[in-house]
């Protein structure tokens, strides 16, 4: 199913409807769209090029492909696409992690909109500290603004113990510094900063640290990856949201005693995988999220 | 002269103190049961370990390639096992019964399945 441009407006939560997620029952957004500032992004994650096994994906070639020709089909293209993290599936051979790059550099090239950032997850940055990801892609960690949003984008895997690191929370605070306390900030992490399942490495060691410093600030969201669905949390007024993989789902968090992926379902193939565009109101400092399949479907 | 003798009661009972202290640690020490397990991608070995509930014990990790970790939620113990020196952890289980342990330090391709058991009994 293709979305048309109403349909995707009101997906997209820029439309004339009222709608609820995940997030709880979002406001009114009629005439959203009529904001000049007002924009969305779309979210991709944890695309684990390189991953192969047919049990849990018998699509693995094929599938962020297919997500790639899913964000082309939207009738509006986002302002610019955020993945955010796990780019690759990890490998042992540093050869092989630049071919893997290499791969999906191409494929998300195919992408019509060309303002593309990258962050690196575990996967990508974990065994060589960004090394590889920083000749492909660039910088694990940098700011950028985007019609009055201030974007922060946090490394929390580079560093294999699964912490931001002391100098880069002083980076981060340096940047804070230049906020108003009312400014529009979206951070963009790989791990959850908060302590999702810390057993199952959900977490950031000092994410608190980083919570803490954005507490003073009163429009802060985190959009995060890692966990391979979507989940929603608050830490006091700020919104974390996870958004879903591109490879394998996984359970949901300390349902089960290890933590596997999901294994594929021939009869509800790509189930638990997708992409989300967020919506940004910017003059309300609200984000509309919406979740699409692989095929570009409302999940 | 009355000065004086405070300070010597003082300097005698911190004296005392560090004596009975020694005395303790050297009882714990004699008492503590102390495991040697090597680490690396991604194995533990041993990686089934059984314990006694109440005797305290020394857990020395070595790692024999690079950065891991030793995490056992279900006894609430965790360190870092950096390549290079014996890291230590001391602790004495409180509860019977068998908790995994993991690694939480991301180490590459078999990462998920670097695992092993603490088996405490009474």
């Amino acid at each position: 199913m293709k979305v048309d441009r109403r349909d995707f407006l009101k997906l997209a939560g820029i439309g004339t409807v009222v709608f609820s997620s995940g997030l709880g029952q979002l406001s009114n957004l009629a005439n959203a769209a009529s904001g000049k500032d007002d924009f969305f992004f779309v979210q991709l994650s944890d695309t684990h090029w390189g991953f192969a096994n047919p049990a849990v994906n018998a699509d693995s070639a094929g599938t962020l492909k297919k997500a790639v020709e899913a964000v082309n089909n939207l009738k509006i293209q986002p302002d610019f696409i955020m993945f955010t993290g796990d780019l690759t599936h990890v490998t042992d051979d540093d050869k092989d992690r630049r071919t893997r790059m290499s791969q999906f550099k191409d494929i998300v090239s195919a992408l019509k909109v060309k303002n593309i950032r990258f962050m690196p997850g575990e996967h990508d940055a974990g065994l060589d500290e960004g090394a590889a990801f920083k000749e492909f892609f660039g910088k694990t960690h940098y700011t950028f603004d985007h019609k009055g949003v201030h974007f922060i984008v946090l490394d929390n895997v580079s560093d294999p113990t699964s912490t931001i690191g002391k100098d880069q929370l002083e980076w981060l605070s340096a940047d804070l510094k230049k906020q108003k306390k009312d400014s529009r900030i979206v951070v963009f992490t790989h791990r959850p900063l908060f302590d999702l399942y810390p057993d199952w490495d959900w977490y950031t060691r000092d994410g608190a640290k980083a919570i803490e410093m954005l507490m003073p600030y009163s429009n802060v969201t985190v959009f995060y990856g890692h966990i391979h669905q979507e989940h929603h949390k608050n830490t006091g007024h700020i919104a974390h949201h996870a958004a879903k993989g591109l490879m394998f789902p996984l359970p949901a968090p300390g349902s089960v005693p290890v933590k596997n992926p999901i294994p594929w379902d021939a009869n509800q193939p790509y189930k638990g995988l997708g992409f989300r565009s967020a919506g940004a109101k910017v003059k309300e400092t609200r984000y509309a999220i919406s979740e699409f399949s692989v095929r570009g479907e409302k999940a | 002269m009355k000065s004086m003798k405070t300070r010597i009661l003082i300097y005698g009972a911190v004296a005392a103190l560090i004596l009975i202290s020694v005395g303790s640690y050297s009882i714990a020490a004699e008492n503590e049961q102390v495991i040697q397990i090597t680490a690396k991608r991604f194995e533990y070995s041993p990686k089934e370990i059984t314990l006694k509930k109440g005797v305290p014990v020394v857990l020395e990790f070595t790692s024999l390639d690079r950065l891991h970790g030793f995490n056992c939620p279900g006894l609430g113990i965790r360190m870092d096992i950096r390549p290079g020196k014996v890291n230590s952890l001391r602790f004495v289980p409180d509860k019977v019964g068998t908790f995994p342990f993991h690694c939480d330090n991301f180490c590459g391709s078999g990462h998920e399945g670097m695992r092993g058991t603490i088996t405490v009994t009474e």
